[in-house]
This record gives C-alpha cells, structure tokens and sequence, in this order.
C-alpha cells in the first residue's frame, strides 16, 4: 500500500469506531500465517495491537487483522515493511470487530488435562507433559499440527504459532499456551 | 457411488482422484499413500469400513496435500470445479478444505448444474465456507459437533473462533442454537450434532437424541467426528433415507468408541477398527 493511500484511508478525527474509539485501525494482511508473523514482531516490539476478527465487509474467509493505535501506523508500518510482511490494507476501524475466544474450558480427566479454546481442543499426560491428542477445528492444518505434536512433550513439541496457519492454529496456539500455564 | 474430498497433511502430496482403499492403517489411493490419524483420511477410513460392511463399492476420493497455507485446497478446488460436471455420484461428502468463499460460490454453481444433483455432505473447513457463503440451506447434512452448532447459529460469526453465540458450549443450549442456525438460514437440510449426546435435527426440531453408550474419553480423541461423517455418509449412499443412517451413524460411531475402551491417549484407529462389529450390531438390532 502506498503511503498515499494510507493517508488518504485516514479516519478525520473524531468519527467514532470500535466502541466509541476513533483511535483504533486494522490491518488487513494476505493471509492468517502473515498476522501471526506480524503479530509476533509487534508483541515482540511492545506495541499495542490486538488479534480480531475482520468486519464483514472485508471478511473473505479464514480471517485474522490486527488492531493497532493509528497514532502508531507509520511506525508500525515501517517495522512490518523491515520484516517483509507489510499488510495489504491499513484502515480505520469503522464497525465493531469480532473478538477472538478467550475463555478456555478445562477438564480433568485424572492421568490427563485437557483444554479447549474455541473449537481447539488439546489433551496432555499429566506426569510426563506429553501431548496425547489434539481435537476439533476444520481447517488443513489441523491434521498437520496434530501430526507434528501429538507424542512431544510441551516443551519439544513445535508451537502452532510457529507452525499453524489458520484460525484453527491459532486458536489451539491459545490451547497450548494455558495448558503449559496448568501443568 | 460416494466421493469424498478432502486434503492431507503433507506438503509435498499430489493432487490425486481415485478408488480409495484402506491397508495397513494407510488410504491408498493411485500409488500414494498416507496414514489414517484423523481428519480426511479418518473420514475415508470409516466409509470404506461401513461401504464393505454393507457390500458397496469403495468411495472414490479427491485428495492433496495442504498443511494449512491453502495452496492445496485452492488447487483442488480448481480440479473439482472442472471436474464435477462430468461425475455421477450419488453422493458428495467435502471435509478439510481451507474456507474460501470465492472459490465456495464457484463450485457451488458447477455443483448446481450437475443435472442430477447428488446428496451434499459438509464438514470440517467446507462446512464452515458453505456457511460463510450463506449457501448452506443448499447442503443435505451437515455434522458440527456443539461448538461448530453455535457457530452455524451465530449469523455474524465468520469462524467458529470468535466468541459471539461461543461463550459455553452447554449442550443445554443446543435447541436454541438448532433454532437460531435455521432461522439464519445457515443450516444444511439435517444437522447431526456430535457431543456428550449426539442430535439429529432439522427446521423441525430435534428429531433423535442418542446419548449411549457413553466414553468420556472421546472427547479428547481428536478423529471422532470425522469417523461419524464417513460413516453417515457411506450409510446414506447406500441408499438408506438420510434421518436412518444419521441415527445408526451416530449409534454405530459411539458403539465402535466404547469398543475401543478409550483413554484421551487412544488414537482413532482403535475407533475405525471396530465399525465393522459395531455397525454390525446397530444394523442387526434394527431389524
């Protein structure tokens, strides 16, 4: 995107947003596996963002964007452009956006903890912190995760951050990152 | 015949169409092979069980390798849109696709010329596009477990991964969300809802309930739906009405998981070995 265009895709001040909030804009990027990359070098970078959903008139299927302070654009800009990954589109946020699961559901099943953000289910041993079974989702990554994952400990086991690709990943990134926080 | 779509997961997997059999715990198909651990190839793997049980000929089956970036899917989706119009299948089950709508609607529209419309089964990814598309009242059956019902009963949700109509999966709420996805119109024909119970349901209502036998242990076994949805499928190809086969599928799928005498560890094969016997059972205590 041209820095033109992304002025001219500029709020005026004072239109309310997302909750009243004129200050909040989202990034609109190819696909999930480039927000989670972005994502990571935000957070790693101590920036403000948020993963959400995208408003239904961007929506175009398996969709992740990433809620920045529009203060921030060029400099956030200019961080994601170093890495490679700069987004597609960078807009005002002019409708509510869909937040992401944060509720988990845990059981106990005695030997094994199992924990389900959203549709992202992930089962472990509790003595040996071994990944038994990952559960749910429906898309391709799934099975590729769960293949990759599944007889690892915790520890060895690749992260679906570093691996997944769509929302089914990243929802069982946030499985893996509370099971590690109980066991 | 049945065709079943799907993607595995490697990378590096062709494009394949062909009969599909199952050997050593792997799908053959053309001279590939890949291991049954759950999504497509589970859903195969129960079908081919249930199409022997019932003396039918083997599914044929789409497959490519896709790991989640989509190229795979977008390929196969591709394929099929060329190659549909000349198939003859009485039945179509789609599963792990990456959810894309634009190419949704083109096969769709290929899939609404077929002159004789086949019986249309989603789950999984495609489930999810057919519902993002707003074509869903299009399919015969779709087969969510709760989670997935709440997000067909969500009309904003694009994904079953926001939280609006997402905050508990009480299966107390399940009429509710059964009424609120068909009010939306973003329900198939019949919905079988996989969970502690299993529904079988339409605009009408809740038709079945079947909640035994019971393994807690299931839940965590990732495969258990796609098993169900192989199996229903087969069932329904076979010629058997659609609410029948849903209720033995579901019957069928909880016996074959009890057989397995199951711990969260157990993988779905322990399940896809004991259909024969289970369905066995179901269909012989029907009559």
């Amino acid at each position: 995107m041209s820095f033109l265009g992304f002025f001219k895709g500029k709020q005026k001040p004072g239109t309310p947003g997302d909750n009243g909030s004129a200050d909040r804009g989202i990034m609109v990027f190819e696909n999930t596996s480039e927000v989670i990359q972005a994502e990571n070098v935000l957070k790693r970078d101590e920036w403000e963002i948020r993963v959400m959903g995208p408003p239904p008139e961007i929506q175009s299927g398996c969709d992740l964007v990433i809620e920045f302070p529009l203060i921030e654009e060029l400099n956030m800009l200019r961080t994601l452009e170093r890495q490679g990954i700069p987004p597609l589109e960078m807009v005002p946020v002019t409708s509510p956006l869909l937040q992401p699961v944060d509720l988990f559901q845990i059981k106990d099943f005695g030997e094994y903890i199992m924990v389900r953000a959203a549709n992202m289910k992930l089962t472990v041993e509790k003595a040996t912190g071994v990944i038994v079974n990952v559960s749910g989702g429906g898309c391709p990554d799934v099975p590729y995760l769960a293949y990759e994952m599944v007889g690892k400990t915790l520890i060895d086991a690749p992260s679906p951050r570093e691996i997944g690709h769509t929302l089914c990943g990243y929802a069982l990134q946030l499985a893996f990152e509370e099971v590690q926080r109980q066991c | 015949m049945l065709a079943i779509a799907g993607t595995v997961p490697s990378e590096g997997f062709p494009l394949l169409d062909g009969e599909i059999t199952l050997a050593d715990d792997h799908i053959r198909i053309c001279d590939e092979r890949i291991s049954v651990n759950r999504g497509t190839p589970a859903l195969m793997a129960a079908a081919i069980k249930t199409a022997d049980v019932l003396g039918q000929p083997a599914p044929f089956g789409y497959l490519v390798g896709d790991i989640g970036q989509g190229k795979g899917s977008r390929r196969l989706y591709k394929y099929l849109t060329g190659h549909l119009p000349q198939s003859n299948f009485q039945t179509l089950t789609f599963h792990y696709l990456q959810p894309i709508v634009h190419w949704h609607k083109r096969l769709q529209q290929v899939i609404y010329e077929i002159k004789e419309r086949p019986v249309l089964i989603a789950d999984a990814g495609f489930m999810y596009v057919a519902k993002m598309s707003g074509q869903a009242p299009m399919y015969d059956l779709f087969t969510p477990d709760i989670g997935e019902l709440a997000f067909l009963a969500d009309e904003k949700a694009p994904h079953p991964f926001y939280t609006r109509g997402f905050i508990q999966h009480d299966e107390n709420r399940v009429p509710d969300l059964i009424a609120h996805a068909y009010d939306h119109n973003n329900a198939a024909r019949f919905l079988l809802v996989k969970g502690k119970q299993d529904y079988l349901a339409s605009r009408e209502g809740i038709l079945e309930t079947i909640d035994s036998p019971m393994e807690e242990a299931l839940e965590a076994m990732g495969g258990t739906g796609d098993t169900l949805t192989g199996i229903v499928s087969a069932l329904i190809d076979s010629g058997m009405a659609h609410s029948e086969a849903a209720v033995v599928a579901m019957k069928a799928n909880r016996l074959a998981g009890h057989y397995a005498k199951p711990t969260p560890a157990t993988q779905i094969m322990e399940v896809i070995h004991r259909i024969p016997k289970a369905l066995l059972e179901v269909l012989e205590k029907r009559g």
